[in-house]
């Protein structure tokens, strides 16, 4: 099976991510299912003229594509030209390049929230009028139209995530060499359910903290980040708090929040990042499955109830009062 | 010999989008054109925002140094708001810049670099076989040693900043986890296991060693490991007679620690000098950049739509009293004085580029050790201090490629100004108003052109050395 990357409008750091790779490393992981790159931006050793004449080669339907990754937004500015990218050496916007492309694959895979939906690309103005491949925020419709499908009956496959696991990505690829993957193996945003059907906060270390609603005011201290600090763990996808980053990160274990980053339109929350909009007192963002008023009642009755250990080390920057100890019975 | 004109691209192997047009006469190149064909405008997302939220915008600008783009972010607003972190908490942020930056190093040299030495276009040359064994791209057993041990390398960022990239770990007043006990014995047991990589492939002997050597002549004797591979190589090649950059330079000063930075700031220009970042404009004459040139706290980005004829790139061209400068790690080394780094400095081609990098890796590895040592478990890694509704500061800082600056301003709690100059800005920036080209532009001057080569392998030679971050370039 072989993979063209391109990097669209996006910094590269999916590609960096994706190096990051873990047991074994990602060379190995790829190569030992007889997945190899066709080319990629950053380890390939063709350039210039080499890499011209293999992307025409697969234009021309002469080298088969079996898959079509692309990183990065697709800019259409300015004023639909897409000139904000152009393919360096070739003459053509990034935003032709992947239309032309996409249809050849066999399927094509949307690597981070930027090439999935816009992500921080579009932020702000969005000055390069730039959009996901087949979403545009949290509409369908890229610059692929929504009802783009490739041979198998697949939409773009979306591995949101800004930047995305490496293992979602080598593990999806791995699932499409096996013919592992179907329309219902993706989510209402086409990704993939194995990291979509978690949420952050499952697994968060901080879940004693969310259960007494014993909250951190201050980054750095250890307590939940939900009532105060912006973190909206608890209505993002993904298993980043069952699965380690970077050996044993999360974010929410590097004592900040998350901020969604799979979700389409994460770069625009409406408020600061890190701090958690309320109105009369009351954070707007509650968990998405749970009535508010079933959330107020608990949420009192257990801060009533917060243990003095948990309520001070909420609001220490390291584990202030250990758990007492069971005293052994005389 | 024909004359001819050359389109470059996809220039691949570098980070982000580079497109170069060449002239070429007898055999060589006789003008240069840099061209970053993408364009993203952070600096344009960032109006209007709460000035924090630069804090998770911008190192989205690139994945390669994201820390550094967050380090410079916070260090602009603790400017603003008149803050300094605790010195543990400096600590901290310097180890886990340092981690990035030498992992930029690794890659760069492992999966940009050297995988030219293994093409084709070198098949015969005495030494070709053992560069395709160890530097073949995603095979060679350099390229497979590499990516394992940075990764490694990276799981301190796992424990420190949650992940990368992007942690929002790095924060103004601080970072955002103390580290424990234990934590501080794994990032020894980390970086005591990257020493082994360093000594065993990358180095071939201590890491003091490499750092102690002081003349280009010890240099040339170091035959060990890959730097040695490198250093023998890039000699029969004649590396060591091309790539040459303005011959200034200039560090912003790397890893700001309590009262100093581990590496110094300051120019070399002959001598060493300080530095006058007042000096700086940014100059649009030949960007797709519509107004005046100016000082980047009084700077704008506005995209020239029509992508005017006279213009060819997205990047400004940015200049130190108007001239070009060199920056990046070679650049660093001088400016804090290393000998072998002064004795590079007055022949400053591609080859001795890279062994400045290398040297780097030295000396940055026996850093990350000290500054690991120095944590304190007890102490604390987080400040307070609450942003004014109005401000300005500057975030200036060194980024693997070299300096590093974000300059903002805000009013009424939201970002008025935000102007970002990155290394590679410096490096492979447009010509000037005065029609003086950037540093890379003028480097490839002389570069050798084969008959019927169509992408240069002098010309990517040159360009690599520099280590190219174009999605930072015009961010
Ligand atoms: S999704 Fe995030 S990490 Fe990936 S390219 Fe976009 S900004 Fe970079
Ligand atoms: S914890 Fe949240 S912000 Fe962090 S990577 Fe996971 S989804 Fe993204």
């Amino acid at each position: 099976m072989n993979i063209l990357w391109l990097q669209a409008s996006g910094c590269g750091g999916c590609t960096m991510s994706l190096l990051c790779a873990e047991k074994p490393d990602l060379f190995d992981t790829l190569g030992g299912a007889g997945i190899e790159f066709l080319w990629h931006p950053a380890f390939s050793e063709a350039t210039g003229d080499e890499a011209r004449r293999l992307l025409a080669a697969v234009e021309s339907g002469k080298q088969p594509l079996d898959i079509l990754c692309v990183e990065g937004a697709i800019a259409r500015g300015p004023r639909d030209t897409g000139r904000y990218q152009m393919l360096s050496g070739t003459g053509r916007s990034m935003m032709d390049w992947v239309q032309s492309l996409a249809p050849l694959a066999r399927h094509v895979i949307a690597v981070g929230s930027c090439a999935a939906f816009g992500g921080v690309t579009t932020a702000g103005g969005n000055p390069s009028d730039a959009v996901g491949l087949q979403f545009d925020g949290t509409h369908e419709g890229g610059i692929l139209s929504a009802d783009f499908r490739d041979p198998t009956g697949l939409p773009v496959i979306n591995i949101s995530g800004c930047p995305m696991h490496p293992d979602w990505v080598t593990e999806t690829l791995l699932m499409l060499a096996g013919d592992a993957l179907t329309p219902a193996d993706l989510d209402s945003y086409a990704r993939p359910r194995f990291f979509a059907d978690h949420l952050v906060h499952h697994g968060c270390t901080k879940n004693e903290f969310y259960e007494y609603k014993a909250s951190a005011r201050e980054l750095s201290e250890i307590g939940c980040m939900m009532e105060h600090l912006g973190c909206i763990g608890t209505q993002a996808v993904g298993d980043c708090n069952i699965r380690p980053w970077n050996g044993s990160g999360s974010c929410t274990r590097g004592g900040y929040p998350c901020i969604a980053c799979t979700a389409p339109e994460f770069e625009e929350p409406r408020h600061t990042f890190t701090e958690t909009p309320k109105i009369a007192g009351i954070p707007v963002g509650l968990p998405s499955d749970m009535p508010k008023a079933w959330f107020m009642a608990l949420a009192s009755l257990s801060k009533a109830a917060t243990p003095d250990r948990i309520a001070k080390n909420a609001t220490s920057d390291r584990v202030a009062i250990p758990p007492t100890l069971r005293k052994p019975k005389t | 010999m024909t004359d001819r004109n050359l389109l470059v691209g996809p220039f691949n192997r570098v980070e982000g989008d580079l497109e170069i047009r060449l002239d070429v006469k007898d055999g060589a190149v006789a003008a240069a054109y840099t061209n970053s064909p993408l364009f993203r405008g952070f600096e344009m997302m960032m109006l209007g925002k709460d000035p924090r939220d630069a804090l998770t915008i911008t190192p989205r600008i690139c994945g390669i140094c994201s820390i550094s783009q967050s380090a410079a972010a916070a260090f602009a607003l603790a400017d603003a708001a008149g803050a300094e972190m605790p010195p543990q908490g400096m600590l901290v942020a310097a180890l886990l810049h340092a981690v990035e930056n030498m992992n930029d190093h690794i890659t760069h040299f492992n999966l940009f670099f050297m995988p030219d030495f293994a093409r084709p276009i070198y098949a015969g040359e005495p030494w070709h076989d053992e560069a395709v064994n160890r530097f073949t791209a995603t095979q060679g057993s350099a390229t497979r040693a590499a990516v394992a041990a940075r990764a490694e390398l990276f799981n301190i960022v796992g424990l420190l900043g949650g992940k990368w990239p992007h942690t929002l770990a790095i924060q103004p007043a601080g970072v955002t986890k103390s580290p424990s006990t234990s934590d501080k014995v794994r990032i020894q047991t980390t970086l005591r296991s990257f020493r082994r990589y360093l000594e065993s492939e990358l180095l071939g002997g201590k890491v003091e060693d490499f750092a102690a050597i002081s003349t280009k002549e010890q240099l040339q004797n170091w035959t060990a490991g890959d730097a040695g591979r490198f250093l023998r190589i890039g000699q029969a090649v004649g590396l060591d007679d091309m790539g040459f950059g303005p011959g200034r330079f200039m560090s912003f000063g790397a890893y700001p620690l309590p009262g100093k930075r581990a590496f110094k700031a300051g120019v070399w220009d002959g001598g060493l000098k300080p530095l006058d970042t007042a000096s700086i404009t940014e100059d649009l004459s030949h960007a797709w950049m519509i107004g005046p040139d100016a000082h980047p706290t009084g700077g704008q980005t506005m995209p020239d739509e029509d992508m005017r004829d006279d213009a060819y790139s997205w990047c400004k061209a940015p200049r130190l009293a108007g001239q070009t400068i060199e920056t990046g790690a070679l650049a660093r080394q001088i400016v804090d004085g290393h000998p072998l780094a002064l004795a590079l400095a007055d022949h400053p081609s591609a080859w001795a580029r890279v062994a400045g990098r290398l040297l780097e890796i030295a000396r940055t590895q026996m850093l990350l050790e000290d500054l690991a040592a120095q944590i304190d478990p007890k102490e604390r890694f987080m400040g307070h201090r609450d942003l004014p509704k109005n401000g300005e500061g500057a975030g200036m800082i060194e980024a693997a490629r070299g300096a590093l600056g974000h300059w903002t301003r805000f009013e009424n709690g939201k970002i008025t100004g935000y102007q970002i100059i990155a290394p590679t800005t410096w490096n492979f920036g447009p010509r000037d108003r005065n029609g003086v080209a950037g540093p890379v532009e003028a480097a490839l001057v002389g570069a050798p052109v084969r008959d019927g080569e169509e992408t240069p392998i002098a010309v990517q030679h040159i360009v690599r050395s520099f280590d190219p971050c174009m999605v930072c370039t015009v961010h």
